[in-house]
Order: structure tokens, then C-alpha cells, then sequence
């Protein structure tokens, strides 16, 4: 009776729905494709924002969104004529003429006024009279010209302060990465960061592999204890550590060195680093550990002439892991680099301009970028490992 | 060009290092327990079961020595200083933790704690989740993938930036140079303070977590649902189930155990949050957190250690049940080994 009315409830339910399937299937796949655009816009544009601007001229940046860089921005501005010094006279007339601007400076001016609130008061190429009876006139090039029919007064010395509204067209430059690379010390601290993350990359590695060949193949006593313990830390929060070991590297003078960053990023790297490889190890077949060993390889040969090479793909995946964390790691250096050693890392001199010029932001846009552009580069080119590393260490159970 | 050669030169020391250890102390372990050959090459005495009883530890040990000193060991040293003074000199008792409770910082930094914990992990797994599901549908699913995954490459620092300059406010009447207040004003409202704005900007500081998190769930969900075997889904779609229900009745449920360990995942390190809240506001504007209130303590005044201390227990007790449940989990697995 139940298996009855159970069939014929599927078959009514199966008639219904095909109709309204198929409308759904419809409106879903728009629905899909637009939701799923939207997503990768609203992912995208805040680090499409950040490197659009870091390439932009930094007055433009500071006044108009990176939404507009292709369109001419509007700015304000001001300069003094020249003075009685530099006036000549022409046809009966007393003329003091130049340019507004400063050298390089490339605008259109707009409008121009003689108070200071007057950047619109007259187009460019008009004539206004000045508080003093002159003529002045201003193109939109940035040329003056000033006439009196009197000769200038002596007193006549600081000029006619003039302020002007322009248009300037967009302009795209890498001024802004010179300027951080060089004169913010960006470009040391890129080095220092290289420094650090390269031997606290292939350190942690080349321990872990040890320790997880022998976890994985090897007998000895407290085998499991240990291995239990690394498990364990796996999620020990970085902040349990951070004080003891400001105080070892107090006494020892290693704080503010870089073979202690090392030292301290390889330590926290151990535990993920060993499991994932505990992790791959164990699925390589046991036959070809014994075959070799009945041919007398040692464990060691074992390891360096069989294993390794066939971990190549878990090795990579946790260097792209420990390269990431550490190039990208703030906390660690700050503790144990310090402030006071002078020497910083990309994610230090950030924060750091971030304290100091954190509203300039040609500065920091740029300073961001250069942190992000090796891990990025990394990213696009060995994604395919860094998602396997991933998957392999939360894929489970 | 000095400072690229000390680089290179220190990068050679460290790696060298390494492997002149483990190169080395076998090749020690070998030679000085050799077997006894005669001249004719035949062993008299095999010491090789010696040899590979010492040499797991050869391979362990460096691990084991560094696990110690910068894990174990400071695990129970924080412990011990969290009784004692700022220069962990004096005994203090419950002094510190007597000090935490009564603390306005320290409540405001475990309030937004939780609330970090409650939002961050739920709504980057959520999204996480939709996304793996809509990407599976559609042919450019790799590009929009790598689009969505892209910000766990960047440093917490960097997104603190990107983000900042989203949020960058400008007075009213003047154009805006952030995102979010060209939207806002080009909705007619007016420009938003969105970091200093209690208590939204809580919010807007975890979205930053969200968004590099997203990218992670996202993978590892997306992996998981492939491996939803097909047969299952034709069958269900033969018996009549409508998209919706083969969502929440047939794939959730088949991928349950992978979305409890991503959540656990990003909850972890959500609790341990710092650099974001240190870039963004250092805690000013009632955004404080334990990472960042714990740095700040460390260094206060040349160090309060046995404050700091406490803190950082606060954040490690939080973590309890999931090294408890990783240790169970690990356990079960090795027993069917």
C-alpha cells in the first residue's frame, strides 16, 4: 500500500516539476551567470581600484576617483605674476608678462579669478582688472599678461597672486612606485623580505621532510605520542609562543636578526608542514620502501634517492604554502625583527607608511602593490599546487 | 648591490646549513657504526640494527628541537608568566587575570572576538559555497574561480590597504576617491566614516577576512562537491527532485563534514586575527581584538608580560576544542592505517 502511494506521489511530483524545471532552468541560467559575475566584480575591483590608482599622477589620484582616470580631472590652483622687475614697456604701454605655472606642469586652464575664492570668477583669456587698476589677462596655457599705462609703483614687488581652476588630461605614470621603492625604503625592504623568506621556506622543508619520512616509515619508540603532539599544534595559536620567545631571543641577542626569523617562521611552518607530508608519505605504496630495503639502501638513500623525488608535487604545495605565509606575514617579523633593528619587511614598511602617510595615497597604493606583485606572480603561475595544498590538508574525514 | 650579496651569502649559510646536518650526521652514523668487513667483503658483525635504531632520531630531531623551544616549551611558559609581574619577576598570582576581567579593553576585544567568530567563518563559507556551486555551472568556471581565490595570496596588510582605500572617506561635496562612499553618495546619501562608525565598522573590518576566506571555502568546497558521486545526482533527479532539493537533501548533507572542517578552519583563524585590525584602526573606535590587544600589552611600556600572557591563554583556550577534536580526528584515522 505505502510503495504504492509512494510511486505515484514520485510521478506526480516528477509531472509537476518538469514543467516548472525547465522555467527554472531558464531564469537560472541568467540567474547563475549574473550572480556569478557579480561575485567576481565585487572580488575584483577593490585590488583592480588599488592598482589602476598606484599608476596614477598623484595630484589627479588625490582629487578623482580611479573610476574616472580616463577622463580630465579638475584642479585648483594658484601662482604670482611676475613683479615690477620684470615689466617692460611696449607701444606706450607698461607689460609684465610669463607663465602661471611651474616647469612641467602641462594643465588647461578653465577660468581664472584674482581673490581667493575666485577660481571661476573669469573664463581663461579674459580680460579682469586688478585691485591695483591693471588689466590682467590669463590663457588657457598658463601665459599671462599684465598692462598698465602708468609704469608699475616700486612697491609693486610680490606680484598679483592669481588662482585658476584646470583641466588636466589623464596621465599614467610609475613616478609613484620610484617614489616608494626609492625614497620610502620600499625597495629595502623588499630585499629584506627576499632574505627572509627564502631560507624560511626551504628550512622548514627540508626538516619537515625528515621528520615525516621517519613519522611515516620508520619504527621507533614514541612514534605516536610525538606525532599526536605535532597534530596538536597544528592549531596552537601563534600568540602562546610570541613572548617566551622574545625573551630566549632577548638573552641570546637574536632579535632583530634574520637567521632568527628564519629560525622562528620554520619552527611555526613544522606542524602544518609535517602533516601534510606525513599525509602524502603514507599513501606512497609500502612495497617499493621494502623492496629497496631488501636491496640493502639504508633509510637514508631511500629517502633521498626514492622518496624525494616523488614527493616533488606535496613538496611543492607546501613551499608555495610557507613562501605565502611568510612573505606575507606581519606579525612574526614585527616581534622578532623589531622596529629598533632598523631593518624591516615589506609588510612592516607598509604599516609603517601607513602610520605616516596614510592619506597620500599615491604612496600607498604603489607601497601595497609592490608587497602583493611576488605573491601574486606566484599565485597565477603555481595556483594548481597552492590548491591541492589546500585541499589536501581540509579534504578529509 | 652590498646587501643582495650579505642576501645571497646568508640565504647559502641557512640552506647549507641544513643539509650539511642531515648530510653530514648520517654519513657520521654510517662510518662510525659501520659493519665489520673483511678484506674480501664479507660482514663479520652487521650493526645495521643499531645504525636504524638511532637514525629515526637523526631525522626527527631537528623537527622535535625546534617544536619545543618555539611551541611547546612557550605553551607552558606563558602559562607561568601569566602569575607573574610585568617583567616576570614577581609573583602575582591572580593578579593578571583578576586585572583582564576588570578590564574595559580587554571585554571589548573578547566581545568583537566572538562577533569576529560568529560572522567571518559562517558568511565566508556561505558565499564560499554558493560560488563553488554557481562556478560549476559554467564554462569559464577556472577563471572565475582564480578571480574569487586570488586574495589568499595577498597579505593581510595588503588587503588592510585595498580596503582602507575602498573605505577612504572625503569630506561632503568633494568627489570621493573610495568605492563605497561614490556609491553611497551617488545614492544621495552622504559620505560614510565607515572605519571610525561604531559599531558598523566592526563589520567593515571583517569583511576584509571574508573576502581573502571566501577564496578558501570556496576551493575546498568546490573539490568536495565535485567528488558528490554522479550517479547519485541522476538518481535523485530521476526520482523527481527539483534543483533545490538535490542542493539541500542530496549535496549538502554528502559534503556536511567537509563544510564543518572549513568552518573550523577559518574560525581559527579568525580568533587569531591582528594585522587587519592593527592596519585599519589599531583598535581605536571600539574595534580592538585579543591579537592586536595582546601586541599592544607586549610592548607597553618596555612589556607586560604577565598581562600579554593572559591574553594570549584567553585566545588559546578558545582553541581547546579544536586541537581536542584534530587530536580524535587524527587518532581515528591512524587506527585504520
Amino acid at each position: 500500500m505505502s510503495t504504492i502511494d509512494q510511486t505515484t506521489k514520485a510521478t506526480a511530483g516528477a509531472t509537476t516539476s518538469a514543467s516548472s524545471f525547465r522555467i527554472g532552468k531558464l531564469l537560472g541560467w541568467w540567474g547563475v551567470r549574473i550572480t556569478l559575475v557579480l561575485f567576481c566584480v565585487v572580488w575584483t575591483v577593490p585590488t583592480f581600484g588599488l592598482l589602476i590608482s598606484s599608476l596614477r599622477d598623484k595630484d589627479q589620484l588625490a582629487v578623482s576617483g580611479w573610476w574616472n582616470s580616463l577622463i580630465p580631472t579638475t584642479t585648483t590652483g594658484q601662482g604670482r605674476t611676475g613683479t615690477v622687475a620684470d615689466a617692460i614697456e611696449e607701444d606706450g604701454m607698461y607689460v609684465i608678462r610669463g607663465t602661471i605655472f611651474q616647469e612641467g606642469d602641462n594643465r588647461n586652464i578653465d577660468s581664472f579669478g584674482l581673490t581667493a575664492a575666485g577660481t571661476s570668477d573669469f573664463e581663461a583669456g579674459a580680460d579682469a582688472t586688478t585691485t591695483d587698476g591693471y588689466t590682467f589677462t590669463l590663457d588657457s596655457s598658463g601665459n599671462y599678461e599684465m598692462r598698465s599705462e602708468e609704469p608699475f609703483p616700486e612697491d609693486f614687488d610680490r606680484g598679483q597672486r592669481v588662482v585658476f581652476s584646470a583641466q588636466t588630461n589623464p596621465r599614467f605614470t610609475l613616478e609613484n612606485y620610484e617614489e616608494v621603492l626609492d625614497a620610502q625604503g620600499i625597495g629595502d625592504a623588499f630585499i629584506n623580505t627576499v632574505v627572509v623568506t627564502i631560507p624560511a621556506t626551504i628550512i622548514p622543508i627540508a626538516i619537515a621532510a625528515f621528520a615525516s619520512y621517519a613519522f611515516a616509515w620508520m619504527k621507533f619508540p614514541l612514534r605516536i605520542i610525538l606525532l599526536t603532539m605535532v597534530v596538536g599544534m597544528l592549531v596552537v595559536p601563534l600568540q602562546l609562543s610570541l613572548i617566551p620567545v622574545l625573551k630566549i631571543y632577548n638573552s641570546f641577542n637574536l632579535r632583530g636578526t634574520f637567521p632568527g626569523l628564519w629560525i622562528a617562521h620554520s619552527a611555526f611552518g613544522l606542524p602544518l608542514a609535517v602533516f601534510l607530508l606525513y599525509n602524502y608519505l603514507t599513501t606512497l605504496p609500502k612495497d617499493i620502501i621494502e623492496s629497496a630495503q631488501i636491496d640493502g639502501a639504508s633509510h637514508f638513500d631511500i629517502f633521498v634517492r626514492l622518496i624525494l623525488p616523488l614527493s616533488v608535487p606535496a613538496l611543492a604545495s607546501f613551499t608555495i604554502f610557507q613562501f605565502l605565509w611568510v612573505w606575507n606575514d606581519l606579525l612574526v617579523a614585527l616581534v622578532f625583527l623589531g622596529a629598533s633593528s632598523g631593518e624591516s619587511v615589506l609588510t612592516m614598511a607598509v604599516r609603517e607608511l601607513n602610520g605616516s602617510r596614510g592619506e597620500d595615497w599615491h604612496i600607498m597604493t604603489a607601497a601595497a602593490f609592490v608587497t602583493m606583485a611576488v605573491p601574486l606572480l606566484v599565485f597565477f603561475s603555481l595556483q594548481r599546487y597552492f590548491v591541492r595544498g589546500l585541499t589536501a590538508g581540509s579534504v578529509k574525514g | 648591490m652590498g646587501e643582495i650579496l650579505e642576501a645571497v651569502v646568508a640565504i647559502f649559510l641557512g640552506v647549507g646549513g641544513m643539509v650539511l646536518y642531515f648530510w653530514g650526521s648520517n654519513w657520521v652514523l654510517d662510518n662510525f657504526l659501520a659493519d665489520s668487513v673483511l678484506p674480501d667483503g664479507s660482514v663479520v658483525k652487521s650493526k645495521a640494527n643499531q645504525r636504524e635504531s638511532i637514525r629515526p632520531w637523526l631525522f626527527i630531531l631537528p623537527a622535535i628541537v625546534l617544536l619545543t623551544v618555539y611551541l611547546l616549551y612557550p605553551a607552558v611558559a606563558t602559562l607561568y608568566f601569566s602569575f607573574f609581574d610585568a617583567d616576570s619577576e614577581a609573583f602575582v598570582g591572580i593578579d593578571n587575570y583578576e586585572w583582564a576581567v576588570g578590564n574595559d579593553g580587554f571585554r571589548t576585544a573578547v566581545i568583537n572576538n566572538v562577533a569576529w567568530i560568529a560572522i567571518v567563518p559562517l558568511l565566508s563559507t556561505a558565499f564560499g559555497l554558493i560560488i563553488a556551486v554557481l562556478a560549476d555551472r559554467v564554462r569559464w568556471e577556472a577563471a572565475a574561480k582564480s578571480l574569487i581565490f586570488m586574495p589568499m595570496a595577498i597579505s593581510f596588510v595588503g588587503a588592510s590597504i585595498i580596503w582602507r582605500f575602498v573605505y577612504a572617506l572625503r569630506g561632503e561635496g568633494q568627489p570621493q576617491i573610495g568605492v563605497l562612499n561614490e556609491i553611497a553618495t551617488s545614492l544621495g546619501g552622504s559620505p560614510i566614516s565607515w572605519v571610525t562608525k561604531v559599531p558598523l565598522n566592526n563589520f567593515m573590518l571583517m569583511i576584509i577576512l571574508i573576502w581573502i576566506q571566501t577564496g578558501f571555502a570556496m576551493v575546498v568546497l568546490s573539490a568536495a562537491l565535485k567528488s558528490v558521486p554522479d550517479e547519485t545526482l541522476e538518481a535523485s533527479k530521476m526520482d523527481g527532485a527539483n534543483e533545490f532539493q538535490i542542493f539541500f537533501r542530496i549535496m549538502i548533507p554528502q559534503v556536511a563534514n567537509t563544510i564543518a572542517v572549513v568552518i573550523t578552519t577559518i574560525l581559527i583563524t579568525t580568533l587569531k586575527v591582528f594585522d587587519i585590525v592593527l592596519v585599519m584602526t589599531n583598535g581605536q573606535f571600539d574595534t580592538e581584538v585579543l591579537g592586536n590587544y595582546m601586541f599592544f600589552w607586549m610592548f607597553r611600556g618596555g612589556g607586560e608580560t604577565g598581562k600579554a600572557s593572559v591574553i594570549a591563554l584567553t585566545i588559546m583556550v578558545a582553541t581547546l576544542p579544536f586541537l581536542y577534536y584534530n587530536i580524535r580526528r587524527f587518532q581515528r584515522e591512524e587506527k585504520f592505517r
